[in-house]
């Protein structure tokens, strides 16, 4: 390749060309401010900012040739697609690896690294949950967050005016969120691909306008608050220490990290149980038909598979368990509005789950933690880069720096795609097979457009 | 009479709005066959370029209001179509040929970035503009309700029938527009026959990304406030306008846009103004169960 050299004319030209349309693109908008004054709007500008962002998209561009240049030599490429390989080897000590690490999250005591856990493992019930409509059905659905809404919104309603108690909510949670499941699946059974994403994406929307709007239900905009907490076979976490309490039960010093605890291990619970069902589904009849759906619906047909009910069943048990998430959410949070169910909630779970590598219920898991945990990371290295620069020079962005967290999160988005469109575990393994089980590159495999 | 009289009017003007975007939405649609998601947003950031053009030129002391206007338009299509040409070149085109899912992840997190990017670098409040054409034709007044034909309602209106004309010469006459139509029916065979298909989709693009600039500038004059979540919402409406005039077809686009418009302006009319976004989700649904293929689209015919 010619652009071997960083500092090659090529490279250079390159380069210099990224920076000039960076400036075209940035001048107006990163170079000048629109700010509110008394006299209405007015121009600012900010020179300093945009030569900022010239020079970093100039360097960066001459840092990816250079690497680019260097990638090119087949021993790496050979390596790259010898990944899939060594990542299944590699997950069959990684699962138990997880799992050892899931269980023992919460010896280490800290509340902050176990509400974190509680937040992966939320994604990665979703992720998996997601998994069954996505990854193995082959539907594709932009409107999930929907079933979660619901799911969150029986139990809150449930709980707060029929004063039920959490067990009690928590299947009737995933069986209504499955109903809406059904509800949505029935209008969509005849599209297909893209057509199918935007219902689903309309649908997501018109419960959260609902949500909105219904005040005299769900208490509009304001949400719903003091949602009841859950207990352990009748033992509240409360912090008065009585005999009903699971402080005073067990004779100990009561603390929130307790709640905090059971909280996890909760979705820890609801997570397992997701995967295990998951798991179970795909070896019946009906898991295959899920697969073999997503490979090829009119394949499907002419076989004599009932489309229609496969369908049907693969939004619901996908609903039902963000159905049972949303319960969880709604219990842990103790309030919930409609802002927590925006469009951005899907785009992550399905981010989540295209990453994972669709079908992979590892991958999920992983990208959950690479995504989840990346920008909760994010969050504390912007807010402590913030409190290392609040003078001098930096101190205008210092403010600023916390509203980058989501703008990385899209181009983090961006990139990973490019990189590795198929996703972190892209293998597909047969569930059934004559001799031996391989596992098979999924850029061998044809994706149908079911 | 005259109330409906004047939300029909509304109706038109919102639609056709809804028309420039959507024709963005289709075009793309139909040469490379993926949502571009971040195309609400890229009309987003074009009725931004159109609010700061806006604003210098004030600045500059040019005030006369269809110069104003028509050096906006061009600065902001421009620029926009910069825009366009930058999202599919990074984030698109390095996945043309791979599975469907990962472009559209790819345009979902280019939606977030442009949102993102407008909100860090423009701030998050709402921008308020004056309107730059005050008054209209009052065109009917009957039981003290006055039915007015605003000048911004009219320069709208024009506005985007010259832009959609100009576009419709440039499809149906132009070498570049044949192109355009031979990729849309069959982009291998388009590639085989000589055509530079990568050049193409990125003018197809750019071309998408003007439009919706325009449309972002009509926005910011109609409504004389922006944000950087206007994008969303009009977005999904427009692509809901392509699907409804049948997804790939360029008239049909603009004619579901004008659907759109006028539904969700009754609507607000006479039912309720929270629900009007659901009506117009609705009747998506509703249109796509028992049109699939929308109002002028093509039947498509399943290959085995």
């Amino acid at each position: 390749m010619q652009a071997a050299k960083p500092l090659h004319p090529v490279s250079l030209r390159d380069a210099g060309l990224s920076a000039l349309v960076t400036l075209g693109l940035f001048a107006p908008l990163v170079g000048l401010v629109t700010e509110s004054t008394d006299h209405g709007l007015v121009l600012g500008w900010r020179p300093i900012a945009l030569a900022v962002v010239t020079a970093i998209v100039f360097f960066g561009r001459l840092l990816i040739l250079a690497l680019r240049a260097r990638r090119a030599s087949t021993a790496e490429r050979r390596a790259n697609s010898a990944w899939a390989e060594a990542l299944s080897r590699a997950g069959t000590y990684l699962t138990p690896a997880l799992i050892i690490a899931a269980l023992a999250l919460p010896l280490t005591g800290s509340r902050y690294y176990v509400d974190l856990g509680t937040l992966v493992l939320t994604y990665i019930m979703l992720g998996w949950g997601l998994n069954i409509v996505v990854g193995l059905a082959g539907l594709l659905d932009l409107g999930y967050v929907a079933f979660y809404a619901v799911g969150a919104y029986s139990y809150a309603i449930l709980a707060t005016s029929l004063h039920l108690g959490f067990w009690v909510c928590l299947p009737l949670a995933g069986i209504l969120a499955a109903f809406a499941g059904m509800l949505l699946g029935f209008p969509v059974l005849r599209l297909r691909g893209d057509y199918l994403a935007i219902v689903t994406l309309a649908f997501g929307e018109i419960i959260r306008v609902v949500l909105i709007n219904w005040v005299s239900l769900t208490g509009g905009p304001n949400g719903i608050t003091d949602i009841p907490r859950p207990t352990l076979f009748g033992l509240r976490f409360s912090m008065d220490g009585g005999d009903d309490t699971f402080a005073g039960f067990f004779d100990i010093e009561p603390a929130t990290i307790q709640r905090v605890i059971f909280l996890y291990y909760l979705i820890l619970a609801l997570a397992f149980l997701t995967n295990w069902v998951t798991l179970r589904l795909r070896r019946l009849p009906l898991g295959r038909a899920w697969e073999a759906l997503r490979e090829d619906e009119v394949a499907c047909r002419s076989l004599g598979i009932n489309v229609r009910n496969t369908k049907l069943t693969a939004f619901a048990t996908g609903a039902m368990f963000a159905g049972f998430a949303g319960a969880f959410f709604a219990t842990r949070q103790a309030f919930i509005s409609p802002e927590s169910f925006t469009f951005i909630e899907s785009a992550t779970v399905l981010a989540i789950v295209v990453l994972g590598g669709l079908g992979s219920q590892l991958g999920v898991a992983l990208a959950a933690i690479v995504m989840v945990g990346g920008l909760e990371a994010l969050r504390d290295f912007l807010s402590f880069l913030g409190d290392q620069m609040d003078s001098g020079f930096f101190a205008g962005v210092a403010n600023e720096l916390p509203m980058f967290r989501m703008l990385i999160f899209g181009l983090a988005l961006v990139v990973m795609m490019v990189l590795r469109p198929r996703g972190l575990v892209s293998g597909r393994t047969p569930t059934v097979a004559l001799t031996d089980r391989k596992e098979i590159a999924a850029d061998l495999v044809a994706q149908g457009r079911g | 009479m005259a109330y409906a009289l004047q939300q029909l009017i509304n109706g038109v003007t919102l639609g056709m709005i809804y028309g420039l975007i959507a024709v963005g939405y289709t075009m793309v649609y139909g040469i490379i066959g993926m949502i571009n998601f971040a195309h609400g947003d890229v009309f987003m950031v074009g009725s931004f370029l159109s609010l700061i053009a806006l604003l210098g030129l004030a600045a500059m002391g040019i005030t006369a209001v269809p110069l104003a206007i028509a050096l906006a338009l061009i600065f902001a299509a421009g620029l926009a179509a910069l825009y366009g040409w930058t999202i599919e070149r990074v984030a698109y085109r390095p996945l043309r040929g791979s599975f469907r899912l990962a472009p559209l992840i790819s345009a979902i997190g280019m939606s977030i970035t442009l949102q993102n990017f407008v909100q860090v670098s423009q701030g998050a409040r709402v921008k308020p503009i004056d309107a730059l054409l005050p008054g209209g034709i009052q065109l009917m007044d009957r039981n003290n309700f006055t039915v007015t034909l605003s000048w911004m309602q009219i320069s709208i209106v024009l506005v985007t029938l010259t832009v959609l004309a100009i576009f419709t010469w440039l499809v149906i006459r132009t070498p570049l527009g044949r192109t355009m139509r031979a990729c849309e029916q069959d982009l291998k065979m388009a590639a085989l026959l000589g055509i530079d298909t990568d050049r193409t989709i990125s003018l197809t693009f750019v071309i998408g990304a003007a439009l919706a600039a325009v449309a972002g500038l009509m926005f910011l004059l109609y409504y004389g406030v922006i944000d950087f979540y206007i994008g969303f919402i009009a977005g999904i409406k427009a692509f809901t306008a392509a699907v409804l005039g049948g997804i790939g077809s360029l008239p049909g686009a603009v004619l579901g846009g004008l659907l759109i418009g006028l539904i969700e302006v009754f609507w607000s009319a006479y039912f309720s103004v929270e629900y009007k976004d659901v009506a117009a989700f609705s009747i998506l649904i509703i249109a796509l169960i028992f049109m699939p293929t929308g109002i002028l689209g093509r039947a498509e015919v399943e290959k085995v």
